[in-house]
């Protein structure tokens, strides 16, 4: 990288700060947010065969928790090598949980995606056998791959300057 | 059924501004008020798990374009320079095959069933035997995740390798 | 019937964006428009008045709901589109940063 594309950095490593972040406004109100927006969720994605939500929300809200977070107080590169490895894991970490649930079926003697755990009470937070680890599995993984590609398009400018 | 007929409106509005404004940070923005106009149409039409998913994921489009802009460029340097000879072979062609297209698309949309009277053949079959089958109450996650997971799979190893292509693209350290 | 021709108008939209526009990011921009039109056609098709969404909450009651297949399919539709639209911007940064421009004609010019 030269010195002209330093002018046109993204927002939270413009030149002089690159650990600052933005002001004590969103400073205070992210620190006092950002906690309820990942409960939230997590209640997306285990109410996710109850309520409207499931995986695929529930994921992206959670992203958005630590979207917002690395967007107010700004990112170190050592934080940034960091989270990327770790939404790296995670996001195979979920596609595993997920193929390992499809895979159940398969280990018991049926077919995929055979709903092999004990159905439960209906409208309880403990029923619908495998879909609520279906849900976590793919919250997860859709969380973490997009934390990823945005930690990409933030701050693998310093990772590659090495 | 009134205000589904304005949101449209706005959204033509809105998705047209998109594309003609100059600075392109505006149109980011713009671009952010159809899909919102989206996620409302789809909490009027009775789509909540549509509505959540569709808001976040508004919010991280906008979010990625704005990261885009502000590395590169934030002006459209090619609006207003007058009409090119290069750029009328494009026009013409796309006044050719929108029409077509859009005539095309009516004509099909006259064989579909009227707003509001769906033929519900299949989802009869799930809404009946969805809660004895799968014991999930949402309906949507119930269809998702068990009578058609595989598009779900499908879906997983799709958005895995967009994250590998976004990340082999950015880290690429050869010549610039 | 209005509301789904709105729909198609939104995929012109779309379509005049990427097959008119010389700007890189606005090419982009008509991508998403064409994704958010599809979607919403999707979206009005399954749509049964004076209906609920597709959600029990009550086994006694009547299951009076909207059709939740097309539904099924919008939802993994939209996070597909959110994936293929970072693949397109990350291009786009990378395209910048060789040729200092998002003019495709210039680009073409350029032949690095």
């Amino acid at each position: 990288m030269n010195n002209e594309s330093d002018n046109n950095k993204f927002s939270t490593s413009s030149k002089n700060s690159e650990t600052k972040g933005m002001t004590i406004i969103v400073k205070t109100i992210t620190r006092i947010i950002a906690g309820f927006i990942f409960l939230y969720g997590w209640y997306i994605v285990f109410h996710g065969h109850l309520t409207p939500g499931g995986g695929f929300a529930g994921g992206v809200i959670l992203c958005a928790s630590f979207v917002l977070l690395i967007l107010s107080f700004g990112a170190t590169e050592i934080r940034e090598r960091t989270s990327s490895i770790f939404s790296s894991i995670f996001e195979s970490l979920g596609g595993l949980l997920f193929l390992l649930v499809i895979l159940l079926g398969f280990f018991t003697g049926a077919f995929f995606f055979t709903n092999v755990l004990p159905k439960g009470t209906p409208l309880k937070i403990l029923s619908a056998g495998v879909i609520p680890i279906a849900n976590i599995a793919i919250g997860i993984k859709v969380g973490a791959g997009l934390l990823s590609i945005f930690i990409a398009f933030a701050a693998l400018h310093y990772i590659m300057k090495e | 059924m009134i205000e589904l007929f304005i949101l449209v409106t706005a959204m033509l509005a809105a998705a047209i501004v998109a594309i003609e404004i100059k600075d392109l940070l505006a149109s980011a923005v713009a671009m952010g008020i159809v899909g919102f106009s989206v996620a409302i149409m789809f909490i009027l039409v009775q789509a909540p798990d549509l509505a959540i998913v569709q808001i976040v994921v508004e919010i991280l489009t906008v979010v990625f374009f704005a990261a885009a802009i502000l590395r590169t460029t934030h002006t459209d340097d090619t609006i207003g320079k007058g009409i090119q000879s290069e750029s009328i072979f494009p026009v013409v062609t796309f006044f050719i095959f929108g029409t077509l297209f859009l005539v095309l698309a009516i004509y099909a949309i006259k064989d579909l069933p009227q707003f509001g009277e769906p033929i519900m053949k299949v989802s009869n079959f799930y809404i009946e035997n969805g809660l004895p089958h799968t014991g999930a109450a949402n309906l949507v996650a119930a269809i998702i995740l068990d009578y058609r997971g595989y598009d779900t799979f499908g879906e997983a190893v799709v958005l895995f390798t967009s994250v590998l292509g976004v990340l082999t693209i950015m880290r690429m350290k050869g010549k610039l | 019937m209005i509301l789904f021709i709105g729909c198609i108008l939104l995929i012109v939209i779309g379509l005049y964006a990427i097959v008119t526009k010389r700007n890189l990011i606005k090419i982009a921009i008509g991508f998403c428009m064409i994704e958010y039109g599809i979607n919403l056609l999707f979206a009005f098709i399954g749509f049964k008045k004076n209906s609920l969404a597709p959600i029990i909450t009550n086994i006694n009651t009547p299951k009076n709901f909207v059709d939740p297949i097309p539904q099924a399919l919008v939802l993994t539709a939209i996070v597909i589109g959110l994936g293929t639209t970072a693949v397109m911007v990350s291009m786009i940064i990378r395209i910048y940063e060789k040729y200092k421009t998002l003019d495709i004609n210039e680009i073409r010019k350029l032949k690095g």
